[in-house]
């Protein structure tokens, strides 16, 4: 499947005027070298697990290159969630009733959101939290899905650790390492962050990415290599 | 809605100068930086380049070299580069490279102009020699012009104002009229010169001070004629200039003066004023020493004494460097020595003929740390009858010992102490016996006595301690069979280098997994330059000092003084932190270092050091060691 085909077909079918609008400015060229693209991480905070009764409660994004992350340019949304807020979200990311009580609906700040992707290649760390939340809330919103091609730092994990990893670990069924995001930063060097707050899950994303450009990624390979 | 970076700001907030910043500024500054990601060994700025961020460390460790390639410094979190270039004409003044995988925070130049605009503690940071900022490392120690590191040399800002010693009282206040100064040296023409320029004092003979004038002269209404002789002060506290200014003040509240003559070798090159330094006023451990001095029993010493640890983490967390706590702690072991023999005379009564107590060992050398034996000695006049005085002085030492025992200072298990009648001895048996361990030097011999050629009069015949040591300094260095045992003792102990390869030395005791840092470190490196001054003819006690003596007789490879140094430093501040470290988690300080507590860069720097010493270690034992005696 070819992102940009389908992009045009989503813009043709999509009825919501924010989502055609979304999909008639098109994907990043899948050509494009890493090394030349802008990327952003995208993080979602969510009040639980389950995309289908869970819903976001908050937007981190973080643009960026391979050399530089700006964090001038970065944007958090609150979100006012349709499920309740469970108490153990509230302790997870410290995002409280109140805050939430006075927050926007995902809706009103859709077009800002889209804003700040367009022209860039998303990243994220696992993506079916971001893919599957953000088509289940617009579901629930506007009765329409969305799709969108992301770059997964866990994937691109996955397939370094693979490479290292010989016919004897497999044999041996050794143990792969674990690829969650702050186990992830710590093989090359990066900081502890808090986490569970969409911004500084963005920016470590985002860092992360740089990391690995400058360990298994080739600047020089297409987006379409790693884009899914 | 302004994004709140909290990652960010909870990171700078906690290194100056953002840490002195108003929280909207920083909070503000955060949501403005870039970050960028280095894998080790990557090129972050060359030479010469365009500038245009002042970089953060977040995580990693990064090395800047000069334009020469030559490395200039080492820094970690926290630190910053490229404020040189961005103060100066915009263009990279040191190359930086990732030495592992680092993370920066970049702030662009709009950025950093408008903060140094707007606040002055953060332009100041920068405009202050940025030198002073820059942590020691061991390829080049910063060379600070820090103001608590500052040498009294700086503060000297014009020559000596001398009178002769027939000038009257209104003479002098005319000269310091004129002048402006508050003191004036007296010199006395007459006064024979000496030869050895070492030796050479100016002809000084006394210090008037304005203070002299108002108590001396016009209080007492005295002719205004009267020869400047009949009123100066004649016992002159001095300092020598590479001294801390904080050890200036110190010695001024010991003694209670408020002018210090500023010599170089023994030539008066200043003279500093208390008001000169005022302003240091504020440093925790002189408020310690003045309050000592207030202490009347040893009760009330011993319990003040429970301080000390605070006042050595504090000293510790300002950044002092190890010279300046070794020489602060040297300085409050010395103020207990002379309370404690005051209120021992006062028991007592007055000592029935002269006699100098000396310290010996790390306290003699200014590098006296929290961990301490006491190492002290008597030197008694040569007039000493066993029979008549011998109870007396038992009794001085005995009161002494025990109360130093009493504030922390624990007793020399070697036994040497001024309680053993081996180390009672009249000035002539102290000096045959250092022609003996000179003479007849044997390294069994000399293991126990090297701490004998660190030594320093604290009381009474402060003189006699200083004859000792120029009597010693002349002798050694001319005796090459006991310069030879003094190296084959200070090459017993080696630096643990296998240590960082997962290697573990010290298996002994409940100091597994650790590394005596002291015993492995700092140690065989004061013997080492011990070696060398004695080898030299210096008379300073202080490693550091001697280090200068010997960089000046020329007698090591190029280079390798300021390698030295850098070490002693190096593995001298290590061992520090780590005992504020443990004060400060309630355990009792120590010499052992743990591996896990070490950080990479910490590991890197400190094997570097380790390196310096097996290096000089070497060539030590190539320079001195005597093949003949070896036999």
């Amino acid at each position: 499947m070819s992102w940009p085909n389908r992009f045009e077909h989503l813009a043709k079918v999509a009825r919501d005027p924010r989502l055609k609008s979304f999909y008639q400015q098109g994907v990043v060229d899948p050509y494009q070298q890493l090394g030349q693209c802008e990327f952003v991480a995208l993080d979602f905070e969510t009040t639980g697990l389950n995309p289908n009764i869970d819903d976001i409660v908050s937007v981190g994004v973080v643009p960026f290159d391979l050399r530089r992350i700006r964090v001038a340019q970065a944007k958090h949304w609150l979100v006012k969630p349709t499920s309740p807020l469970a108490k153990e979200s509230v302790v997870l990311h410290r995002i409280t009733h109140s805050q939430v009580e006075s927050a926007p609906d995902l809706e009103d700040i859709l077009e800002e959101v889209f804003a700040s992707l367009h022209g860039r290649v998303i990243v994220v760390h696992y993506q079916f939290v971001e893919k599957s939340f953000f088509n289940s809330a617009l579901m629930a919103r506007v009765d329409e899905g969305i799709e969108f091609p992301v770059i997964d730092t866990m994937e691109i994990e996955k397939s370094a650790i693979n490479n290292t990893r010989n016919w004897l670990d497999k044999l041996k069924r050794k143990p792969i390492p674990s690829v969650r995001l702050a186990d992830c930063r710590k093989r090359y060097g990066l900081p502890y962050y808090q986490p569970h707050h969409a911004l500084s899950d963005a920016l470590a994303t985002a860092e992360l990415l740089q990391a690995q450009a400058q360990y298994c990624l080739d600047p020089s390979d297409m987006v379409k290599r790693w884009w899914s | 809605m302004e994004v709140e970076h909290q990652e960010i700001a909870n990171f700078l907030i906690a290194y100056p100068p953002f840490s002195d910043l108003p929280q909207e500024a920083l909070h503000r500054l955060a949501s403005q930086v870039e970050v960028g990601y280095y894998r080790g060994g990557s090129r972050i700025l060359e030479y010469g380049e365009q500038i245009t961020y002042l970089y953060v460390i977040r995580s990693g460790a990064v090395e800047l070299f000069r334009r020469s390639g030559e490395l200039y410094n080492r820094i970690s979190a926290g630190g910053i580069f490229g404020q040189r270039g961005l103060l100066m004409n915009r263009k990279v003044r040191f190359g930086a490279q990732s030495l592992e995988d680092t993370l920066v925070y970049c702030i662009p130049v709009g950025v950093f102009d408008e903060y140094c605009d707007v606040y002055e503690a953060f332009a100041d940071y920068f405009e202050a020699d940025d030198n002073a900022r820059l942590k020691i490392t061991v390829s080049e120690q910063a060379d600070s012009n820090d103001l608590t590191t500052a040498k009294v040399r700086k503060l000297l800002l014009r020559d000596v104002v001398y009178v002769e010693r027939n000038a009257t009282v209104q003479q002098a206040a005319q000269v310091m009229a004129t002048e402006q100064v508050s003191s004036l040296l007296i010199y006395d023409p007459e006064k024979p010169v000496v030869e050895d320029p070492d030796e050479d004092d100016g002809q000084v003979v006394g210090l008037i001070s304005d203070r002299d004038l108002r108590v001396n002269v016009v209080a007492k209404g005295l002719d205004y004629q009267t020869p400047v002789s009949e009123i100066m002060s004649t016992d002159l506290v001095i300092v020598d200039s590479n001294a801390y200014v904080f050890e200036a003040m110190m010695l001024m509240l010991k003694d209670n003066v408020h002018h210090l003559p500023v010599v170089h070798k023994r030539k008066p090159i200043g003279v500093v004023a208390l008001s000169d330094i005022l302003r240091y006023e504020s440093q925790s451990s002189l408020l310690f020493v003045r309050g000592l001095m207030d202490q009347q029993s040893v009760e009330d010493l011993a319990s003040y004494a429970k301080q000390l640890p605070a006042i050595f983490t504090r000293m510790v967390n300002e950044d002092a460097n190890s010279h300046m706590i070794g020489s602060a702690m040297s300085i409050i072991g010395k103020t207990f020595k002379h309370k404690l023999l005051e209120l021992a005379e006062a028991k007592l009564g007055p000592p029935p003929i002269p006699y100098c107590f000396i310290a010996l060992g790390s306290m003699a050398r200014d590098e006296q740390l929290i961990v301490t034996d006491q190492d002290n000695a008597l030197i008694l006049d040569d007039d000493y009858k066993p029979t008549e005085h011998g109870v007396y002085f038992e009794q001085l030492a005995k009161f002494v010992c025990d109360g130093l025992a009493n504030c922390g200072y624990k007793y020399c298990d070697g036994g040497i102490m001024a309680t053993n009648p081996a180390w009672r001895l009249t000035f002539s048996q102290w000096q045959s016996q250092f022609e003996s361990w000179i003479d007849k030097p044997s390294p069994e011999a000399l293991l126990n006595s090297s701490i004998f050629f660190d030594l320093e009069g604290v009381w009474g015949e402060v003189k006699w301690a200083e004859k000792l040591t120029a009597f010693v300094s002349k002798k050694a260095k001319s005796t090459p069979k006991f310069l030879a045992a003094m190296a084959h003792n200070a090459l017993r102990r080696t630096p643990p280098l296998g240590f960082f390869n997962g290697f573990v030395l010290e298996q002994d005791g409940e100091h597994r997994r650790s590394m005596n840092i002291k015993r492995r470190g700092t140690a065989p490196l004061s013997d080492l330059v011990r070696v060398h001054a004695l080898g030299v003819g210096s008379k300073k006690q202080n490693s550091f000092e001697r280090l200068e003596d010997i960089d000046e007789a020329n007698i090591l490879p190029k280079g390798k003084v300021l390698d030295l140094q850098a070490a002693l430093e190096y593995i001298a501040i290590m061992r520090i932190r780590h005992q504020a470290w443990q004060i400060e988690q309630g355990e009792k300080p120590d010499n052992s270092l743990p591996p896990e507590t070490l950080s990479d860069f910490e590991q890197r720097n400190l094997k570097e050091a380790f390196g310096v010493l097996d290096k000089a270690q070497s060539f030590l034992k190539f320079r001195y060691q005597n093949k003949s005696m070896m036999k």
